[in-house]
């Protein structure tokens, strides 16, 4: 937080709360985010597509058997919760979970790390957690959204779709009303898990800046207790949004 | 909280990485687990079938065994047998010839008595002349005694 300039207390949170814009109005890029998002995703997902392609059906060693666990974690939910027949779920759900998960940890890093780094080579503003940015985390909700009413359409077809839309749940007297609760329950789909997720990690992120306000001496005791709790909420997280996504999908192939 | 074109590019991110998830890190994966357990199935399975294998292989050693064991007692009690039947073969024979050596020193006793006795009555009869040749040498004639003294020896 020590800086030659000796910010203020609002000016410290305000500086690591502001993304690194490129651009002007809408057609703006946070890069942070989009950097650090792609490059953990490059890394995570070339690593496990590294161990995935020397994968064995043999005895596995340590690091095939951790990407298996994880795979299999998934798996599992898939199958417990989905009953449709999809390549897609399963993949999806692990993208996610996978990526959320990464992007989330780095909430763990000290806060004042990635932008002094940033700032020793002339970047004036990094956000490190990129699930901090609801650019982010509604990119992701919208691309689940789509791919709902794509399989809203591709399993009961374009008729069967419009007929649920209409007659449920009051039957087809009540048709506009139907609709109306349709419209909000799909758009309320994207909307939660955009927002949860965002709002947890911002509140996290903004416990940690908080905490690095108090005096060196004194940041651990409320800082270890946080981040080990954090570790919690990152899984979750990243577990909630990949249930959802995964019990959405299963809604899109089932009729009511 | 400001939305800006971010979103788009967020979005064909994880496009993308769903994309690569599908295409190279969830099929090899899961082929890899799914072979797994195929032979881990096929594994026990084959254990199951070698336990029964080994049962009925054991089942079968026994009966061989029990038949060893009956075939060997029965042709140690043929042995013996056999061999009782040899031993009295061998005794009878025994006797057999024991007889016939015992019949044959017999004939051959029976034979120098005889011969002996010949001998002997010869002899008796040469003394017996010889000593009456003495007692009647002056007055008798042996030519005329000739006759009785044949047939004394007729009667020994």
């Amino acid at each position: 937080m020590t800086e030659s300039a000796a910010p203020s207390s609002s000016e410290y949170i305000h500086h690591h709360l502001t993304n690194l814009v490129i651009g002007k109005g809408f057609w703006s890029f946070d890069i942070d985010t989009l950097v650090t998002s792609a490059v953990l995703g490059l890394i995570v997902f070339g690593f496990m597509a590294s161990v995935a392609r020397k994968a064995t059906s043999g005895v596995p060693g340590r690091t095939q058997a951790a990407v298996e666990i994880l795979l299999e974690m998934v798996q599992t939910q898939v199958r417990d919760t989905f009953h449709g027949e999809s390549g897609i779920v399963g993949p999806l759900a692990l993208t996610i979970f996978v990526w959320v998960f990464c992007l989330n940890a780095m909430d763990l890093l000290p806060v004042d790390l990635v932008s002094l780094l940033m700032s020793s080579v002339g970047v004036g503003h990094w956000k490190a957690v990129p699930t901090t940015d609801p650019n982010l985390t509604f990119a992701m909700s919208i691309t689940v959204f789509f791919l709902i009413l794509y399989y809203n359409f591709k399993i009961k077809k374009c008729g069967g779709f419009m007929r649920e839309v209409f007659t449920v749940p009051f039957g087809a007297k009540l048709a506009p009303f139907n609709l109306l609760f349709r419209l909000i329950e799909d758009l309320a789909k994207p909307v939660s898990l955009a927002l949860r997720l965002f709002g947890n990690m911002y509140a996290g992120e903004m416990v940690f800046i908080l905490i690095a306000l108090l005096p060196p001496y004194l940041q651990w005791v409320l800082g270890a207790p946080w981040a080990i709790f954090h570790i919690l909420i990152i899984t979750l997280q990243a577990f909630i949004f990949m249930i959802l996504t995964i019990i959405y999908l299963s809604m899109a192939h089932e009729s009511h | 909280m400001n939305i800006n074109a971010t979103l788009f590019g967020q979005a064909i991110t994880f496009a993308i990485l769903i994309w690569f998830t599908m295409k190279f890190v969830w099929p090899p994966v899961v082929a890899a687990l799914d072979e797994r357990s195929k032979r881990i199935s096929e594994g026990l399975e084959a254990a199951e079938r070698g336990r029964q294998d080994y049962a009925k292989a054991e089942l079968r050693s026994q009966d061989a065994l029990n038949e060893a064991k009956a075939r060997a007692s029965e042709i140690i009690a043929l042995s013996e047998k056999q061999a009782q039947i040899i031993v009295q073969q061998a005794h009878d024979a025994a006797v057999i010839e024991a007889n016939r050596v015992k019949a044959q020193a017999q004939a051959e006793v029976e034979q120098e008595v005889m011969r002996a006795r010949d001998s002997l009555r010869d002899r008796v009869a040469d003394l017996a002349v010889s000593g009456a040749e003495k007692i009647l040498r002056r007055e008798i004639n042996v030519q005329a005694h000739a006759d009785l003294l044949t047939a004394i020896q007729a009667e020994l």
